[in-house]
């Protein structure tokens, strides 16, 4: 049937999600994570940490997609990322032929 | 790394730290440097291996490679410079059953060490030898090295380098490495997969890999930080893993050939003294363990 | 405990000192030797690379250089081995970095040197005793090793087994002290039943991993108690100022507190390390002091004054460091001189001359080395003395 207005294509919703853990004390504001993230989720914060770097923030959550690449950049062990099953997520129903 | 987690978690424990000394946290190594990089990678390759880390040795030498050993939480050696590498064989040769890492830096492996690596690789000792190469002397304040590409300029080539390089894979192969391999920081999930190569080779394996030194090779030279080394990595490294290692040469910031470059057999020098001591003696001679995990 | 019989050659035999010096390793357990050839001590390994595929369970490799035996050795001591290296004069130069790691790092290792004549390459295949001071200081930095000194093959046979003990015992290096002349040397050893040999064991702890620290001391002895790598207490050794943890520490309160023990852990038991002959010392106005080859020419120079009416008796050093200072000490205060023979231009005599601090004269013969000393130069010496 015709609809009045084209309805937005509804937004997939992802298998897993991804969120990182930061510890803020031990980076040294190399940018590596920041860099290399595949979906640019991280950001460098404004603040600093107590040796005076910038450490960095997951600043877009939803565009990570946990899978590690930050952790394994980083020479100082200060982030790492992890994947998890998104609970939202219905997998699709087979089409009957 | 890790599995899927079922849920959200909202606290979790970076899957490193159980295999770093984390009283000994934060490193000595500048911002920036790759070392470290090289590290995480270790680790998960030591995960995918499935070894017991008790039987895990790690050895290196001095300069800012050589605090490797201090940082990892494993049965480490932080020994004299230059000299990892003959350390390891005795160790090694000790206690069979221990799998041997030497984990050091350009200078200390091939400059003062360069003769125990040339005999290592030869003699094909079981251990596996990690090289660091930012291509100078970090931890003494950037001197030039046998990998310093001309014409960089290091403390001890002010006016810049114009020594030939190493090509160290290609040195590694003419010894008779069984396993060679470069890579770069950038590369890192290829680092992983080289070191679980090595570490489940029998004999000597060799891995190189560039790593920045922003400090002072990249300071010095005008190169940027940390970062824009990696950039460069990213953007100037080729992956051939069928090169010839006459070719893989680096020259000052041009192309990095990347690869795994030599994967044979050989006998290792255990196996060597094994065969010729039962060929004379015959029955009064009891083979010595080789340390191989049983088949 | 005794040894291990299937290492010991029971019986009596003609060797020379360094075959017999290789028969007191073995017996002693010792399973890991790493070597380079150098004249005149090649004959050590030669006898190793023979004996250990038969012995089972030793490994001998000739190493690239000096430099790579003198470490190979410590990371095999660390992996559970009893060690030694073997070399000669500029071979031990070589080895000074590492001597100084062993101490360091407290690593139970025999060193052996088959001395030749001196400096630089010398004179190969002649005796010389001029690597007594090297020996003891020769490494950069302060620390203490033990230095022991056999005056025949049947000596060589047993110090080269004490020195084993010793090394475990103090968790320190200890260096046999043979020349060219009694490593050449042809005499009977013999060497009793493996059961009438006292073996030293390595400490090993029995704390758990978590609870065990590598340099830790819980006894007076002050002497940590050892672990081997693989048995799960993830050790760091280093040879930077470290704790007890292992861990380098940057500053001079850690400097102190290592340092100070690992040189009183030898000082404060000189008393059981020392080790000396003496032979008619009792009623002796001269005592000639001596060590290695020269103490037997020394005893035919001490006949020789004898038969001329002179009153002269012999201490001879065995474990020449630490030096026996309390005992020289004593005889500086009670005798009318010391005469002090050596195949070198003075090494020992300056202990001689420090210890007894002007009580006595210190008279000393010296000799450039590539032959023992005329029995004869000596003795002129002891009737000089004593005029």
């Amino acid at each position: 049937m015709a609809a009045e207005e084209k309805s937005p294509k509804p937004k997939k919703v992802p298998k897993y999600l991804g969120v990182t853990f930061i510890e803020q004390e031990l980076c040294k504001g190399c940018g590596f994570c920041i860099e290399f993230c595949p979906t640019k989720a991280l950001d460098f914060s404004r603040e600093f940490n107590k040796k005076g770097y910038h450490y960095p923030l997951l600043a877009r959550e939803l565009d990570c997609n946990g899978c590690d690449l930050c952790g394994l950049y980083c020479p100082d062990f200060a982030i790492f990322g992890v994947k998890y099953k998104n609970a939202e997520y219905k997998a699709p129903e087979k089409k009957a032929k | 790394m890790s599995d899927v987690l079922d849920s959200k978690p909202t606290t979790a424990e970076n899957p490193v730290n159980p295999y770093l000394r984390l009283d000994r946290m934060p490193s000595i190594w500048c911002p920036g440097c790759g070392i470290g990089t090289t590290v995480n990678c270790f680790t998960r390759a030591l995960t995918e291996c499935g070894l017991d880390l008790d039987k895990v040795s790690i050895v290196s030498g001095i300069g800012c490679t050589g605090r490797v050993a201090g940082y990892l939480n494993l049965d480490s050696f932080h020994t004299t410079h230059g000299r990892a590498i003959p350390f390891a064989t005795g160790l090694k040769l000790a206690n069979p059953e221990n799998k041997v890492v030497v984990y050091s830096g350009d200078g200390d492996l091939t400059a003062i060490g360069g003769n125990h690596f040339i005999h290592a690789a030869r003699r094909n000792v079981d251990i596996v030898v990690v090289c660091v190469n930012n291509h100078t002397y970090g931890m003494t304040g950037g001197q030039v090295t046998p990998t310093t590409p001309g014409p960089a300029v290091a403390s001890t080539t002010p006016y810049g380098a114009f020594e030939y390089p190493f090509n160290l894979p290609y040195l590694a192969d003419s010894c008779g490495a069984v396993y060679v391999a470069r890579w770069t920081t950038y590369h890192v999930r290829q680092i992983g997969k080289a070191m679980r190569e090595a570490l489940g080779k029998r004999g000597f394996s060799f891995i190189e890999i560039i790593s920045p030194c922003p400090t002072l090779y990249a300071r010095r030279n005008r190169l940027g930080d940390g970062l824009d080394a990696m950039k460069y990595y990213k953007e100037k490294s080729v992956v051939k893993s069928d090169a010839d290692t006459r070719e893989v040469g680096i020259d000052f910031q041009g192309d990095i050939i990347c690869g795994r470059f030599v994967d044979r057999e050989r006998e290792t020098w255990i196996e060597g003294y094994n065969r010729q001591h039962s060929a004379k003696l015959g029955e009064r001679f009891t083979p010595y363990p080789t340390g191989f995990a049983e088949a | 405990m005794g040894a291990d019989p299937n290492g010991v050659l029971t019986g009596s035999h003609y060797l020379d000192g360094d075959h017999a010096c290789c028969e007191g390793a073995i017996a002693a357990g010792c399973r890991f030797v790493a070597g380079y050839p150098i004249t005149p001590s090649t004959e050590v390994v030669e006898r190793i690379a023979q004996r250990f595929p038969r012995v089972g369970d030793g490994i001998f490799i000739q190493m690239e250089d000096e430099i790579a035996s003198s470490i190979a050795i410590q990371g095999a001591m660390w992996g559970g081995k009893k060690v030694m290296t073997v070399t000669s004069g500029p071979g031990l130069s070589l080895m000074m970095e590492h001597l100084g790691l062993a101490a360091m790092t407290e690593v139970p290792c025999v060193f052996v040197d088959v001395q030749r004549t001196g400096p630089s390459t010398g004179l190969p295949t002649q005796p010389g005793q001029a690597d007594m001071m090297q020996v003891r200081w020769g490494s950069h930095g302060d620390y203490k090793i033990i230095a022991i000194c056999p005056n025949s093959p049947q000596e060589a046979f047993d110090f080269t087994f004490d020195a084993f003990n010793l090394s475990e015992k103090y968790r320190v290096p200890v260096m046999v002290m043979l020349d060219e002349c009694i490593g050449h040397m042809i005499e009977r050893v013999d060497i009793p039943t493996a059961d009438k040999l006292e073996v030293t064991e390595r400490k090993w702890t029995k704390k758990k991993p978590g609870e065990y620290k590598p340099f830790e001391v819980t006894d007076d002895t002050m002497v940590p108690d050892a672990c081997k790598a693989g048995d799960g207490y993830r050790i760091h050794v280093t040879g930077l100022t470290h704790d007890e943890q292992g861990y380098p520490v940057m500053n001079h309160i850690a400097q102190e507190k290592l340092l100070r023990r690992l040189v009183d852990k030898i000082n404060l038991h000189a008393d059981d390390i020392v080790r000396y002959e003496e032979i008619d010392v009792e009623d002796a106005d001269v005592v000639v002091l001596t060590y290695g080859i020269t103490s037997r020419v020394a005893m035919r120079a001490i006949r020789m004054a004898r038969e001329q009416g002179v009153k002269v008796g012999m201490h001879r050093l065995i474990v020449a460091w630490p030096f026996p200072e309390k005992r020289v000490r004593e005889l500086a205060a009670t005798k009318k001189a010391i005469v002090v023979p050596e195949m070198n231009y003075g090494q020992m005599v300056l202990e001689v001359e420090r210890v007894a601090a002007g009580r006595c004269p210190v008279r000393l013969v010296d000799h450039a080395g590539g032959t023992v000393h005329d029995p004869q130069v000596i003795c002129d010496a002891i009737l000089e003395v004593v005029r």
